[in-house]
């Protein structure tokens, strides 16, 4: 279940009052203003709105990469707002898969030690990394390219190792932000078929951010950032308002 | 360590930056050894010297005269173990680059003075008894494919213009590696006999071994206070603070090849600087990531640093390696213009240890820029 109205308990991310104000120059700007949502377990949320309403910033909220100004967020009972830098870090290696629209791959690395990297912040040893790093390969469908640098992977398959190096290390939710900005409409789709199987088959909780009302349709909920605060719609309607394509 | 993958595939990203940066370090450390060469050379006259002798100057400068007299009073100072007296001649040998010192000795105290310079017994006797006579280092008897018995023109520049003939009775070699192998020697009684009369019964100036080296300042003190007030008044050192004098007439040798150095380095630090702060801003996207992922602050800072310090660690290597090359050649090609060149280990570890510290200091701004930037910014930026 995924609620906006602040009331619901025992969910496994919990935002209360979220509050962020950028200032620039004399100037402040409350993009976000006392939001609040409840994603449990096994969802799998889109959040949609017009460039700059705030999709990033409510995103790198719950990713803990960047702090509110008031208001707060728990995960898994764990309280992120009032965590210190190195304790965010950590906890971010633990509990958070990020998946950015670009950017994302080291590119003198190949595909395994790309995938490998979360793994080194752990005690695992090598050869259980390994198995761990096959295993998220597989997943993804890109076992027979394990070897290949990010130049020699398709704009898809980088992004495919990306989703694996998010889910390699069993994190407890992932964060996507405009996973297929980039991408061509086939890309997209197998990239999105992935997240609807990790969803489905892994139980994998996704927060995912898009600009595209046929990406959006396939998460269970969709949710609308206006004016700082989030409103629960359906793809399917605005799609419709945008001129009926799905 | 796990990470070495990582900050491997970091440092060789950019092959033609990595080797011209590598190149870089290994051309100011070559520089750096060289420059440390000829600087322990210059300053070499102090390991050199005896701490029991004491040379005895004219106080005006070295080139002028004292009496010979002079002599059997410093010998009458208490404390004074043996006296010898040379003159710089400063005669060619065919080409005035054929440089080497002659020096006009006094036969009869030469070699207890100079205990370090061996001269086979046989071959002193046979200089002894040669008015014509001649006692030269080994390095320059090598240099000139002289041989015992050889008859050596060299024209005289300072006493007239003429050629004065010697014969080689005798080669000596120092001791130690140190020792200066380049001398010629020859005796008093033949350049007295034909030097111009207004320069007879002047010698050059004395040396003279104590019978202990705790007398240096009491000695010292008391032969330029029994000459003070003369025509010809005395300055009297230790050896090694004469041979400290006498490099300094070729200028600040010590301070010139120092700023040099200094340069070299500034220059280094910050090329090397300027190419890291370069390699870490592009990456700014791939170090966010990083960070996204849970690398902590202080494991990039880490990483930053680890590539700067490898840099600089094989650049140092290949540098100073090169260096222990070219000494050699170097010494030869110089032959005995300069003391023996040697690269020494407390030269290469100081080597290292500078390339070490650049190496440190040109990772430290770029990894402190890497350490403090947010993610969300980094992210935003592209
Ligand atoms: N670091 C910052 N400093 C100042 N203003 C910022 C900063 N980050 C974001 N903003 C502003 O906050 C607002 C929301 O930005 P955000 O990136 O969250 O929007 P978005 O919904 O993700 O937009 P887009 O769809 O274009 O990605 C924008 O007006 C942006 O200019
Ligand atoms: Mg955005």
């Amino acid at each position: 279940m995924v609620r906006v109205d602040g009331k619901g308990s025992g969910a496994l991310i919990q935002v209360r009052g979220l509050n962020k104000t950028y200032k620039r120059g004399g100037e402040s700007i409350q993009v976000l203003q006392g939001l609040n949502l409840d994603v449990d377990k096994g969802d799998f949320v889109a959040f949609m709105g017009p460039s700059g309403s705030g999709k990033t910033t409510l995103l790198n909220l719950m990713g803990g990469l960047d702090v509110p100004t008031s208001g707060t967020i728990s995960v898994d009972g764990d309280e992120i707002t009032h965590m210190s830098a190195s304790k965010l870090t950590q906890w971010r290696a633990r509990h958070v898969g990020f998946i950015f629209q670009m950017y994302n791959l080291i590119p003198v690395l190949t595909a395994f030690q790309n995938v490998e990297l979360p793994l080194l912040l752990t005690k695992l040893s090598a050869s259980d990394r390994k198995k761990h790093v096959e295993t998220a390969l597989s997943v993804v469908g890109l076992s027979d390219r394990m070897h290949h640098y990010p130049r020699q992977l398709s704009g898809g398959q980088e992004q495919r190792v990306t989703i694996a190096r998010a889910i390699v290390s069993d994190p407890t939710f992932l964060l996507c932000d405009e996973p297929t900005g980039d991408l061509d409409r086939k890309s997209a789709t197998e990239i999105m078929e992935l997240i609807e199987a990790l969803v489905a088959k892994h139980g994998k909780t996704v927060l995912m951010v898009t600009h595209d009302p046929v990406v959006a349709a396939r998460a269970h909920t969709t949710l609308h950032l206006e004016k700082g605060e989030l409103v629960e719609g359906s793809a399917e309607r605005l799609a419709a308002m945008a001129g009926g394509h799905v | 360590m796990k990470f070495t993958r990582l900050i491997w595939a970091n440092l060789t990203r950019k092959k033609i930056r990595l080797i011209l940066t590598l190149g870089s370090f290994a051309v100011a450390l070559f520089l750096f050894a060289f420059l440390a060469v000829v600087k322990d050379a210059f300053g070499r006259g102090a390991d050199v010297a005896g701490a029991d002798r004491l040379v005895v100057i004219n106080r005006t400068s070295i080139i002028n005269p004292i009496p010979l007299s002079y002599r059997d009073k410093i010998l009458r100072i208490p404390g004074v173990k043996v006296v010898t007296h040379n003159n710089w001649f400063g005669g060619i040998y065919q080409d005035e680059k054929n440089f080497f010192p002659q020096f006009v000795i006094d036969p009869e105290n030469q070699r207890q003075v100079f205990p370090e310079l061996i001269v086979p017994d046989d071959q002193w006797a046979n200089f002894l008894k040669d008015r014509q006579g001649a006692i030269v280092g080994e390095k320059t008897a090598e240099r000139f494919h002289w041989k015992i018995g050889d008859r050596i023109p060299i024209k005289s520049t300072i006493y007239g213009n003429a050629a004065w003939e010697f014969n080689i009775d005798g080669i000596y070699h120092g001791k130690r590696p140190q020792d200066d192998e380049t001398q010629f020697w020859f005796q008093w009684d033949y350049f007295e006999e034909r030097v111009p009369e207004r320069a007879k019964g002047n010698i050059g100036w004395y040396v003279l071994r104590l019978n202990s080296p705790d007398d240096a300042v009491r000695v010292a003190k008391a032969i330029d206070d029994q000459f003070a007030n003369s025509p010809y008044e005395t300055k009297t050192q230790t050896e090694s603070a004469f041979a400290a004098g006498w490099v300094k007439q070729f200028g600040n040798i010590e301070f010139l090849i120092l700023s040099i150095g200094a340069v070299v380095f500034f220059t280094l630090l910050l090329v090397t600087g300027n190419t890291m702060a370069i390699s870490v801003r592009e990456r700014t996207g791939e170090l966010a990531v990083l960070k996204a992922i849970g690398f902590g602050d202080q494991m990039v800072l880490f990483f930053v640093l680890a590539e700067a310090i490898a840099i600089s660690l094989f650049g140092g290597l290949l540098g100073l390696g090169l260096a222990m090359m070219a000494v050699p050649g170097l010494a030869r090609a110089l032959n005995g213009l300069l003391p023996a060149l040697v690269l020494s280990k407390a030269t290469l570890a100081l080597g290292l240890g500078v390339a070490l510290l650049v190496g440190l200091i040109s990772g430290l701004l770029p990894g402190i820029m890497a350490m403090r930037m947010r993610v969300i910014n980094a992210l935003r930026r592209v």
